[in-house]
């Protein structure tokens, strides 16, 4: 069935093109029929996209080798879930998931709002037909995931890093962010197109954005642990370019959403919320751009990889257009509001959006700088951690100690005295917490103890947030505690979920302060029988078994734990031999305290013929913190993310022209 | 003609008839659609001014009362929030006639 696939992807670009056409045309002359026409293109190309992604994915659960794509990644042995995860493991299969989503994204953003932001919604029709162009243009002519050949025996097998759980659910959650961010910017160059000067696009996309930054901040804790259990060199994030291509449209869409809170509440940074948004898209497509265009691998490797020209195309064409349609409507997003105070909430967002876009661009040169080095000087450089460490601490201090800051002041403008009041017992847990790390011993990492300090500021100016708003809320309308906590989190969503959000990314900054600045490692090689002493655990290594999987064989030394007089129980560090790829996979052990969420990892860097392995160890405090900061950003992220029917009902009749002014 | 190039055609051709559908279709609603003027445009921004200051009232006395913001700083944001909330609602009053409307004294 190839050529269903074909055709299938050929009317997505038919329909793209028609729909970007048709669309601009609509748009411009005001044409109902026709802006209809495209709007129904659009729509459909979530039908043939869909069409040919079931086409490749039966290919995959037939282990089809006629077709390619299919061969080169799979083989008769791979488990069926894993197979059918091959669709994102390869380049033109990532190129095909990337375009369903954008489908999906696409007929969601046209269908929603095609009542209720017509007007808008005319012009937002071509910018996101024009993106689905580029990518149905490369599936169909350049990297077609329906490329056949003579059938043959058995396939080539699925890298064996890939063959963990984790590639069954990051991938989804990276691309549902990395193509998420194209709808904010869809509206965002659509509202410039058509010469808005409201705040609609933001409240329309206000949704879109939250849905694409939460999943690519879940897809990001998600490919940590990948990392962390699968890679098996004793860390969780290692500045792979791979995984800064992640971070960076992030950081940006973190930043967005920050400094839009001040275009809605005080009707400041249009211009700069508009760059943020342009450069959050423009991020996520260098992103993809990165990871496939072999650039990573060397500039020569880019010059024969057949998307890499394509993609730096289009990314110059989004930058430059989108770039110069801002400075064609610059008087239109001109602010009348002027910043009363340095001393504000507003200037507290300015902050953090400056130490987030620096920390944004400092990544990104880190990982220009080896192909710019490359290109020009002819010799390969590498950036190593040593230089994100740096700027992570230097930008990231602050920002951990602004989530602290900005929830304490006033809008507008602060009086000091008033700060002082406000900050008191926030500054007296952080630094009664710094004084009692420091006596515990904390004070042999400098940054890990600063890190510590701050954490315990912004969660007891989260605290303090929530028990003033319930007992004001409680004051006000009475109830118990618990029902006047629920009506205050449920009256002001965003906020508290902002909040929530805030206390997982300072659990994330103590799990990565415990696990990097605190950590333990011994290495040693031991025969059966020996042990092995790191932190308080000792490790005695007693037998080697080997297994066999079901495409792979086994090998693991088996450890028995102890810590003190406690026998904890036997630990299996090891490596897979995978038959079929030909290749040895470090299978790490892993035992978690969850009390002290402190975890004991064991890498068998080397099992020798005579039978004794050479193991690195680490102990790594609260390290757990990482995981559980996932869940509790989700859960943060999902209370902001929950509709609210009084703010939809109030937006409704605000951009409805219905509503009669309310009084004071 | 195999069943895939047979199902293939049978796709493009139902996308040609969806996509002219809006042509086909025979309706009463107006050919042109319809475009913000400069006076709507300028109703929505006085709305989302309006609704900034009111927020802005509202937010900064659920702040004093929960003790985030003191006495001091809310005695002094209190008159110009009150003021500009009263110019917005003032700019949006039905009985002020269009182009007064449009003059009406810029947001924040």
């Amino acid at each position: 069935m190839p050529e269903l696939g074909r055709a299938a992807l050929a009317a997505t670009l038919g329909l793209a093109l028609y729909a970007l056409v048709a669309g601009a045309i609509a748009a411009r002359t005001r044409r109902r029929r026709l802006a209809d026409s495209a709007q129904t293109a659009l729509l459909l190309t979530f039908a043939t996209t869909l069409v040919a992604t079931l086409v490749l994915l039966a290919a995959f659960a037939r282990n089809d080798y006629a077709f390619v794509y299919v061969w080169e990644l799979t083989s008769d042995r791979l488990p069926i879930l894993y197979t059918l995860a091959a669709l994102w493991g390869g380049q033109a299969g990532s190129l095909l998931f990337w375009l369903l989503l954008l489908t999906i994204y696409s007929a969601a953003a046209v269908l929603l709002n095609r009542r209720s932001s017509r007007d808008l919604t005319v012009w937002v029709v071509p910018v996101l037909a024009t993106v689905m162009l580029f990518f149905s243009f490369m599936l169909v002519f350049v990297s077609s995931p329906f490329a056949t050949q003579a059938a043959p025996e058995d396939g080539r097998g699925l890298n064996p890093s890939l063959q963990n759980p984790y590639m069954l659910t990051h991938p989804i959650f990276l691309y549902l962010g990395y193509v998420g961010l194209t709808i904010p910017f869809a509206f965002a160059i659509g509202s410039l197109l058509a010469r808005r000067t409201d705040e609609r696009w933001i409240v329309t996309t206000r949704r879109a954005t939250l849905v694409a930054w939460t999943a690519l901040g879940v897809g990001q804790i998600l490919g940590s642990k990948w990392a962390y259990e699968e890679v098996g060199w004793g860390g969780f994030y290692a500045w792979d370019p791979v995984e800064n291509a992640a971070l960076m449209p992030w950081l940006a869409a973190t930043a967005f959403l920050h400094s839009v809170m001040v275009q809605e509440k005080r009707g400041m940074l249009r211009l700069w919320n508009m760059l943020l948004v342009i450069l959050a898209f423009a991020l996520s497509i260098f992103g993809t751009f990165l990871t496939r265009s072999g650039i990573l691998s060397s500039v020569h490797s880019f010059t024969e990889s057949p998307i890499g020209a394509w993609f730096l195309g289009f990314l110059t064409f989004v930058v430059v257009g989108s770039l110069a349609l801002v400075l064609a409507r610059l008087p239109l997003l001109r602010t009348r509001a002027k910043l009363e105070s340095l001393v504000s909430r507003e200037a507290s967002f300015l902050y953090n959006n400056l130490l987030l876009v620096a920390l944004t661009l400092t990544i990104l040169w880190g990982v220009l700088y080896p192909i710019v080095h490359e290109a020009v000087v002819g010799e390969a450089r590498i950036v190593g951690p040593g230089y994100y460490n740096f700027f992570l601490k230097v930008f990231g201090l602050p920002l951990l100690l602004l989530m602290g800051i900005g929830p304490l002041i006033a809008w507008r403008r602060a009086s000091l005295r008033g700060l002082g009041a406000a900050f008191a017992w926030p500054a007296a847990i952080a630094l009664a917490t710094g004084a009692g790390l420091l006596a515990l011993g904390a004070g042999s990492s400098i940054p890990g103890l600063i890190a510590y300090t701050f954490s315990a500021f912004v969660l007891a100016s989260i605290g303090l947030e929530f028990v003033r708003g319930t007992r004001a809320r409680r004051a006000l309308a009475g109830g118990s505690w618990p029902a006047a906590f629920s009506a205050l989190v449920g009256r002001n969503r965003r906020r508290y979920g902002g909040y929530v959000v805030h206390a997982a990314i300072v659990l994330l900054a103590i799990g990565i302060a415990g696990a990097s600045a605190y950590d333990t490692v011994t290495e040693s090689r031991l025969a059966r029988g020996e042990t092995l002493a790191v932190g308080d655990y000792r490790l005695t290594y007693t037998d080697l078994v080997e297994r066999q999987g079901a495409n792979a064989t086994l090998l693991r030394a088996r450890l028995d734990v102890a810590r003190g007089d406690d026998e904890l129980g036997v630990l299996e560090a090891g490596k897979n031999a995978y038959t079929v790829e030909r290749q040895v996979s470090n299978e790490v052990g892993i035992r978690t305290d969850l009390l002290t969420g402190t975890d004991l990892f064991v890498i068998a860097e080397q099992i020798n013929p005579d039978g004794s392995v050479f193991l690195r160890v680490f102990v790594k405090p609260l390290v757990n913190l990482l995981w559980l900061a996932g869940f509790v950003f989700l859960f943060g992220a999902l209370i902001t993310l929950w509709p609210d029917a009084r703010e939809q009902r109030r937006l409704a009749l605000r951009y409805q022209g219905t509503d009669v002014p309310a009084r004071l | 003609m195999s069943l895939a190039l047979l199902l293939g055609a049978l796709l493009a051709a139902a996308c040609v008839v969806l996509v002219a559908l809006p042509y086909l279709r025979r309706d009463d609603a107006p050919e042109l659609l319809d475009e913000p003027g400069e006076l709507e445009r300028r109703r929505l921004e006085l709305a989302e001014a309006r609704d900034r200051a009111l927020a802005a009232l509202k937010e900064l006395e659920r702040d004093h009362r929960a003790g985030r913001v003191s006495d001091t700083d809310y005695r002094a944001l209190v008159g110009p929030l009150r003021r500009e909330a009263a110019e917005a609602l003032r700019a949006l009053e039905p009985r002020a006639a269009g182009a007064q409307r449009v003059k009406a004294p810029p947001p924040g």
